[in-house]
């Protein structure tokens, strides 16, 4: 077991302990979750779930206010409600979810707030430098601070990863300490950028360090290195989180955000939280997809499950 | 903030049951016999059933010590006139065609094989049937190397071979028997166990369409009568048993006087020991792996799991979590993890090994988790701070029933792990390579496992120490009991 010592907040040295990690083992189970066979009304609810839990997310250098605006509207109808309601009587099924929350970068955090107003949407805003997070820490609390105040009610910030590939563990904790100070109430989502951490076992790591520090949800990826989120990364991560409570009792969630485009995918990472946490994890607070291109297809598989057939693609708008 | 409370969603799996329409099967099967599906001399059919539901599939032919003889003669004949007069390549190409032809129809295998054995479709699919196929790909590619695999010394092929399999991976048993004789030359009778007869008779259906000359390979159904009938028939040149330890015990008594050859593979009752530098997850995996796939029928399940004292609470904690996860029940359902106990036999078997465990005083513990009002079925369980003079750490229980007892130090680990009368395999989990190496040394096992656990290859050896048998199947040793080597 890899044990590293790190000072708290309160100048305690505490102790952080993270299980070695097997990695043909980790994947071996993490591909189990591939064929489980999700079928029916069982499919239909996964698909309604996962769709709740979408993080709808655009994080591009060409983001403009005409842009998050239309993602915002797709966010709180992901299909115009007139055309499937006849479906969803005949089936007697609920009004599909609008997603859990839009993910921008601060930057816009104004403009999806003003277009989110009253909808309940959680408006995400990365922070800290994203993706890299190669700035000084008190750009990193601007950064922050600036979405915060401008309403955002959850931070998706990177973990300095120079820091802790030079074995500075010390410095990635206090940076999330600071900034998880700087949110305040607001939801922290802690990134680990786990493509550029090299190993399940420092993933395992990272892990520890997120959640000790005070993180409220921990994260695959930023979605702009690859890999990004795979199954058995998410099953580490996944892991600790149920190592953790445990411990503390304390719920922590799980973002994997990056390469999951597909109904099919999301499915997956549902079995593997159903039988890794339990179904109590099963909720979009404590479960979340960071993804774009996964709505249209969950969409597509709605339909298809309603009313029995393909639909058409070009029904559902592109964002 | 975000509202952290929020009620739980009922996330169940609905049946997902596979489709059995693509298998047929016959009312009532014959013996296969010099390339051709015959009634049986005895007149006599007995019921297979279907061991998730207790209801009979089919009617099975029972062969009588006259169907043997018919059945050896056939293979002889076979042997004389065809088989040993052609060459490697030839017999290569063969055994080509028949694994092809498996993959051809491993769904319908795969499906009649769940029916007939009660194994999860999800291993039947994934498991035994490719390693099926891989077998005979396998060995197909040694036929035309035979001299290659004992360097200059003169080999030949022994005549016939009787072969008796077991019923916990029907076809897969039969696949490790049939191919490497058919290989190295010889040619067979072989009988399947009488609770799984049906998947070796369609893979006789698959050799007869191969193609595969009459008589290269025969196959009588029946019981203990029709085993001991090829046991002691004086024109069979070997036998290859796989199953109990004590029917091996009786065969090997009952040819002490002749000059057959013998491979035995029998029990276990094997180690699995996990140190306190392992990684616990994937260990915590790889031990319900270890017991539990199959329904722990398999000869070489971990069935003594030997914990570091220091990591035990912790790693029983996580096992019994993981095991509340575990979903027994119908078979055909491809979300089932375990399926039905092979028969009302061993079902009995099974729960007075339990019975018995409980009262010697080990710490029981099984999920909550529901099982099906019909059919054979059992929960996984393991038995806490058990000692090693239980019966239960002693006797092969050959069902889902761990034992589990706690370590000081590696040689602790090691005395413990082989203070056994079997020694078919063992399983060790650290992340520390020295170590490792160091136990894998010094246990006395035909296969040590390291950070995995049953993980087949049909280029890897396997067979057993003591009580476990002698003779390995698979791998280049595995042409060995099938060849003469001067």
């Amino acid at each position: 077991m890899r044990t590293i010592s790190i000072q708290n907040e309160d100048g305690n040295q505490i102790a952080i302990q993270a299980f070695p990690i097997d990695e043909v083992g980790a994947n071996e189970r993490a591909d189990f979750f591939t064929k489980r066979s999700v079928k029916k009304d069982s499919k239909l609810s996964a698909l309604y779930l996962a769709l709740s839990m979408c993080d709808l997310t655009t994080l591009e250098g060409s983001d403009t206010p005409g842009r998050v605006q239309q993602m915002c509207a797709k966010a709180r109808f992901p299909v115009p409600p007139d055309l499937i309601e006849p479906y969803l009587i005949k089936r007697k099924a609920g009004p599909i979810p609008s997603v859990a929350a839009v993910c921008v970068y601060p930057s816009m955090v104004p403009i999806a707030v003003a277009s989110l107003k009253g909808s309940g949407i959680g408006i995400a805003s990365v922070s800290t430098a994203f993706p890299s997070g190669q700035a000084p820490l008190n750009v990193k609390l601007d950064d922050t601070r600036f979405a915060v105040e401008n309403g955002a009610t959850e931070i998706d910030m990177v973990i300095n990863r120079s820091a802790f590939l030079s074995g500075d563990y010390q410095q990635v904790f206090n940076e999330i300490v600071a900034i998880k100070k700087a949110c305040g109430d607001t939801h922290l989502k802690v990134i680990l950028e786990t493509g550029e951490l090299g190993s399940y076992d420092r993933v395992r790591l990272a892990s520890e360090i997120a959640m000790e520090a005070g993180g409220d949800f921990i994260k695959t990826s930023t979605g702009k290195i690859n890999p990004a989120a795979t199954l058995p990364v998410t099953l580490v991560m996944l892991q600790a989180i149920g190592d953790y409570y445990q411990r503390t009792g304390k719920k922590i969630g799980m973002k994997p955000a990056g390469g999951i485009r597909t109904s099919k995918q999301a499915i997956q990472y549902l079995c593997m939280v159903n039988e890794t946490l339990g179904p109590e994890w099963l909720t979009p607070h404590l479960f979340r997809f960071g993804a774009s291109a996964l709505v249209n297809d969950l969409l597509k598989q709605i339909f298809k499950e309603l009313t029995g057939q393909y639909y058409y693609d070009k029904v559902f708008s592109i964002d | 903030m975000l509202d952290t409370e929020s009620k739980i969603v009922n996330f169940e799996y609905a049946p997902s049951i596979e489709a059995i329409d693509i298998v047929r099967i016959e009312p009532k099967n014959k013996l296969f016999i010099g390339g051709k599906f015959v009634e049986p001399t005895s007149k006599k059919y007995f019921a297979s059933i279907n061991p998730a539901t207790g209801e009979p599939l089919a009617q099975i032919a029972d062969a009588n010590a006259k169907d043997v003889d018919l059945a050896v003669k056939a293979a002889r004949k076979a042997y004389n006139t065809v088989w040993s007069k052609m060459s490697g390549k030839e017999r290569g190409r063969y055994l080509f065609r028949i694994a092809r032809m498996i993959q051809e129809r491993a769904r319908e295998l795969a499906v009649l094989e769940t029916l007939d054995n009660g194994k999860p479709i999800k291993e039947s699919r994934d498991i035994d049937i490719p390693l099926v196929a891989a077998h005979f790909f396998y060995y197909a590619g040694w036929a035309d190397k035979l001299e290659y695999a004992v360097p200059g010394r003169a080999i030949q092929p022994l005549g016939v071979v009787g072969q008796i399999i077991p019923w916990n991976f029907p076809l897969l048993m039969a696949a490790w028997k049939i191919a490497p004789a058919l290989a190295c030359g010889n040619t067979v009778v072989i009988k399947p166990a009488e609770t799984t007869s049906l998947s070796c008779l369609l893979l006789a259906q698959i050799l007869q369409e191969a193609g595969l000359p009459d008589g290269v390979v025969n196959v009588v159904t029946g019981a203990g009568e029709t085993g001991a009938a090829i046991v002691s028939h004086p024109d069979i040149n070997k036998i290859a048993f796989t199953g109990s330890t004590d029917v091996g015990r009786l065969i090997q008594k009952s040819i002490a006087h002749t000059d057959k050859r013998l491979t035995l593979e029998l029990g276990g009752k094997s180690a699995h020991i996990v140190y306190e530098d392992a990684a616990i997850e994937q260990a915590v995996e790889g031990v319900i792996n270890g017991i539990y796939f199959n329904q722990g029928h398999v000869c070489c399940a971990g069935s003594r799991l030997l914990l570091e004292e220091s990591i035990s609470d912790l790693f029983v904690g996580k096992l019994k979590s993981r095991m509340e996860k575990l979903r027994v029940g119908n078979p055909l359902d491809k979300n089932t993890d375990i399926g039905a106990i092979n028969s009302a036999t061993e079902f009995g078997k099974i729960k007075k090994l339990i019975d018995s465990g409980i009262e010697e005083g080990g710490e029981f513990f099984e999920p909550s988790i529901e099982l099906p009002k019909k059919g054979f079925f059992q929960k996984p369980c393991f038995f806490n701070k058990v000692s090693s003079a239980f019966s239960l750490s002693r006797v092969e229980v050959f069902g889902p029933v761990l034992t589990i007892s706690t370590f000081r130090t590696t040689q602790e680990a090691i005395m413990k792990a082989n203070d056994t009368q079997y020694g078919l395999a063992a399983g060790v989990w650290s992340e520390k390579g020295s170590k490792i190496h160091k136990t894998a040394a010094a246990l006395k096992a035909g296969v040590v496992w390291a950070n995995t656990y049953n993980k087949f290859d049909p280029s890897s050896p396997f067979g057993g120490f003591n009580e476990s048998g002698f003779g390995r199947e698979g791998g280049r040793h595995g042409l060995f009991p099938y060849l003469s080597i001067k």
